[in-house]
């Protein structure tokens, strides 16, 4: 059995496109040659697959954790961590140690059971949703027929995780930031999910890779056929988007953990290696909403570029979500926080409405498409305005909520 | 709270929509990110919803006032630069006045225009601060807050230049000031008030026209002019909902009939006034600024018959007052004729601003009551003394 043979098949058989992989091909070439039955051969794969994965993210999670800090101290004109090592690389591991050899305290009004439990559920479904997206041409940890299905349905794993840490913790804080977060997420994953069914309308499967291949070639030689550049796909990627921020808990919609107010919200009474479970599970999950983000609208694994092919593709994929977190990062740095009654009016008002209009928007692109795929004007023609007019009306209902024209100063006259 | 039933907010919407065992109690505080210090708010949230608020003072109580009754005059000078530890040059200069008048100590004018010069850039800080700091009760994260401290850390360099430390400045003294400014230092305050105009242009760009803040700040915490002239709340809180009040032109002290600067003046009095109110506060602060820079004469910078040593003021009874940045600052002190005071007492207007709290936040958000204590813009130093 040669190296070469490992790979499925793809067009670019070169070595780095299958690199992710070589553990589990290793793994399972070690078994054979010495004789293992066939079941544990499989298992034994699919377990150092899965190693494989996490092991990746938990060092995304230590890397994230300091280009955040870094990030935002540049943003707000400091310098960040750079005591632990140089340039302050060693910070998430001494992060890390100082986390593991805190006490660990459990309230005594807490439900012990549960209030351990949560950080370790907040955890395991952003793990298992990892697992689907494809990452490379030769590189889906899991091949899910159902993938897209599978991530929501372990996405929503996170709330009860979220409303268990508050409820059990016994305390109030903990409980107000329970509550809001079961309202937030419960409301932003119907929009999130919703825009989700243009694009499995228009590629006719529900399996992540399949999505990906979808988006395959060049509008013009130049422009990629990713979702993002059809109108439906724009409207759906941009609510995918703004939701998928509220999904992951992040600014301007960290209203669980609101600091000003709640304090820490959920994680108010946890401390120690739970404490950073849960910070581990919010990264593991921005991680995991960012990646299938990039796989129903920017193309997966895609080069953005004709002739960017021979780059492993992988790379394509981590360097799409370097964007898209960092973009995040950006968000974080410089919003305020909206409040809970404003976050919910948008969600129900805005964000559902847009959603539900991307599928009849999808609809139309199916339907006007040439036999051979492509897409004439008369798609764009009658997609764009479905979708820009309802935009334009939001815009103007939402931004005379907060319009200051009605406000003028006087000076008093001395 | 304020007494009178007609013209309070309190009795109207204390009566809680739901049963009591209903309600959450949460105590905001004293250990709390956004209570500015040791503040503690004793919150009864119906969902999320104020039913009742009750403020708890205290956690930073010093003494100082029995303190001060205990000392010679000149020695609780630095006392009260620990009060507002944000603008610590003017308390000084409330304190000073308060005892200059006690005394009849004259003022020579150098040190008037020193002391203007120093008043109007501890209102900058204040007011820049105070912008940095609403924005973080708003979750912004520091970003607003750090560009803020970068434009005090200047301000702040030029007080460490003069008096020798950035803070706790300790510069008044009864009849003028500790020292003169030293070479070079006015021209350096030329320079960064010159600097000022266009960072605040900037601020103002990122910070007004958020959409984000604007949703936060219009229309919450709003209150009827009669009711906070009767809760004697003073400074940007009064102006901003459109009451012409500012000690600078309705009692004018020191040389401030000499600048020609405008009181603005706000409608509704909501947060976002309160916010506006500073940015154009501080332009006049920088008009005021430009002025006193220019005519600053040459001179003593402290009355040349000024007693430091067993300074003992004639028996009698004194109240001078200031429009600190804060508001209306004044300090009241009774002398037996001996070299301490009688009576110490500081009317304190992060304090009084602070009792109308209530009246503020009911019915709304618990998220709002965070942006509102922002707004009235507290220092605990000030408020527990």
């Amino acid at each position: 059995m040669s190296l070469l043979d490992m790979s499925s098949g793809g067009p670019s058989l070169w070595a780095p496109e299958w690199l992710p992989r070589l553990p589990q091909r290793l793994v399972e070439m070690l078994l054979q040659y010495f004789g293992a039955p066939e079941w544990l051969v499989t298992t034994a794969g699919w377990i150092t697959a899965a190693a494989t994965v996490v092991g990746v993210f938990l060092g995304g999670f230590a890397l994230l954790s300091l280009v955040e800090r870094k990030t935002l101290a540049r943003v707000q004109n400091r310098l960040g961590p750079n005591r632990a090592g140089w340039f302050g690389i060693l910070q998430p591991v001494a992060d890390g140690i100082k986390m593991l050899t805190k006490e660990d305290i459990v309230p005594a009004k807490a439900e012990w059971l549960l209030h351990l439990a949560a950080p370790i559920l907040i955890v395991m479904p952003s793990i298992l949703a990892l697992g689907v997206i494809p990452y490379g041409r030769e590189w889906t940890p899991v091949p899910l027929e159902l993938g897209l299905l599978f991530f929501f349905s372990v996405g929503a794993f996170t709330e009860l995780a979220v409303f268990m840490a508050g409820w059990a913790s016994g305390s109030k804080f903990p409980m107000l930031g329970a509550m809001r977060a079961i309202s937030q997420m419960v409301s932003y994953e119907l929009p999130l999910i919703i825009t989700t069914v243009g694009v499995v309308m228009i590629t006719g499967s529900l399996a992540l890779s399949d999505i990906v291949e979808h988006q395959v070639g060049f509008h013009l030689g130049f422009i990629p056929k990713w979702n993002i550049f059809t109108p439906w796909g724009f409207s759906a990627g941009i609510v995918f988007y703004i939701a998928s921020i509220a999904e992951a808990n992040r600014c301007p919609f960290d209203l669980p953990e609101g600091e000003s107010e709640i304090v820490a919200g959920h994680m108010t009474e946890y401390s120690g290696f739970k404490y950073a479970l849960f910070f581990m599970g919010e990264y593991l999950g921005l991680f995991a909403i960012s990646g299938l983000g990039i796989t129903l609208f920017l193309g997966g694994w895609q080069a953005p570029l004709p002739g960017l092919g021979f780059v492993p593709s992988w790379i394509w994929f981590f360097a799409k979500l370097v964007v898209v977190i960092m973009s995040y990062l950006w968000i974080r740095a410089t919003f305020p926080r909206v409040r809970i009654d404003q976050l919910m009016r948008f969600a129900w008002l805005c964000m559902l409405p847009m959603a539900l209009l991307t599928i009849p928007a999808a609809g139309i692109w199916v339907f006007t498409a040439n036999p051979d795929g492509s897409h004439g004007i008369l798609g764009w023609l009658t997609t764009v305005p479905l979708l820009l007019i309802p935009w334009i009306i939001i815009t103007i209902i939402f931004n005379r909520r907060i319009s200051p024209a009605t406000r003028s100063y006087t000076f008093a006259d001395s | 709270m304020i007494s009178d039933p007609a013209t309070s907010l309190t009795s109207a919407v204390l009566a809680p929509a739901v049963d009591d065992d209903q309600l959450l109690h949460v105590s905001l505080g004293p250990q709390h990110p956004s209570t500015h210090g040791v503040f503690r708010m004793n919150v009864v949230l119906d969902g999320e919803t104020v039913v009742r608020l009750k403020p708890v003072f205290g956690y930073l109580h010093r003494n100082h006032e029995k303190i001060a009754e205990g000392t010679s005059y000149l020695a609780s000078m630095p006392y009260t630069d620990r009060l507002d530890y944000i603008c610590p040059l003017s308390n000084n200069w409330a304190y000073a006045r308060a005892v200059e008048k006690l005394a009849g100590i004259e003022v020579p004018e150098r040190a008037e225009f020193i002391r203007v010069i120093l008043a109007e850039l501890t209102r900058l800080i204040n007011h820049t601060a105070f912008a940095g700091f609403i924005l973080g009760d708003m979750g912004a994260w520091g970003s607003a807050l750090m560009y803020a401290f970068r434009e005090r850390e200047k301000i702040l360099d030029l007080f460490e230049e003069l008096t020798g430390a950035r803070m706790m400045a300790n510069f008044m003294r009864f009849g003028g000031c500790r020292n003169d400014l030293p070479d070079g230092w006015s021209a350096k305050v030329s320079k960064l008030v010159d600097e000022y105009g266009p960072f605040l242009d900037e601020m103002e760009k990122f910070l007004v026209g958020n959409e984000i803040l604007l949703s936060r700040t219009l229309n919450v915490g709003s209150l009827p002019k009669e009711v906070l002239i009767n809760g004697g709340i003073t400074g940007p809180m009064l102006r901003a909902a459109g009451v012409p009040y500012d000690i600078r032109k309705v009692d004018p002290y020191g040389i401030y009939e000499r600048f020609d600067f405008r009181i603005p003046l706000g409608a509704t009095g909501d947060c976002y006034d309160r916010i506006m109110i500073r940015f154009l506060e501080m332009r006049e602060s920088l008009k005021i600024l430009h002025q006193a820079l220019d005519q600053l004469p040459d001179g003593s910078f402290i009355h040349p018959k000024a007693k430091i040593r067993n300074f003992k003021p004639p028996l009698g009874e004194a109240y001078a007052r200031i429009e600190g940045p804060k508001g209306e600052l004044g300090f009241h002190l009774i002398s037996d004729g001996s070299t301490r005071p009688y009576r110490y007492r500081i009317r304190p207007p992060s304090f009084i601003n602070l009792t109308l709290i209530e009246d503020m936040c009911l019915g709304l958000d618990l998220a709002d009551v965070v942006v509102i204590l922002g707004s009235i813009d507290i220092v605990l130093g000030e408020v527990d003394r």
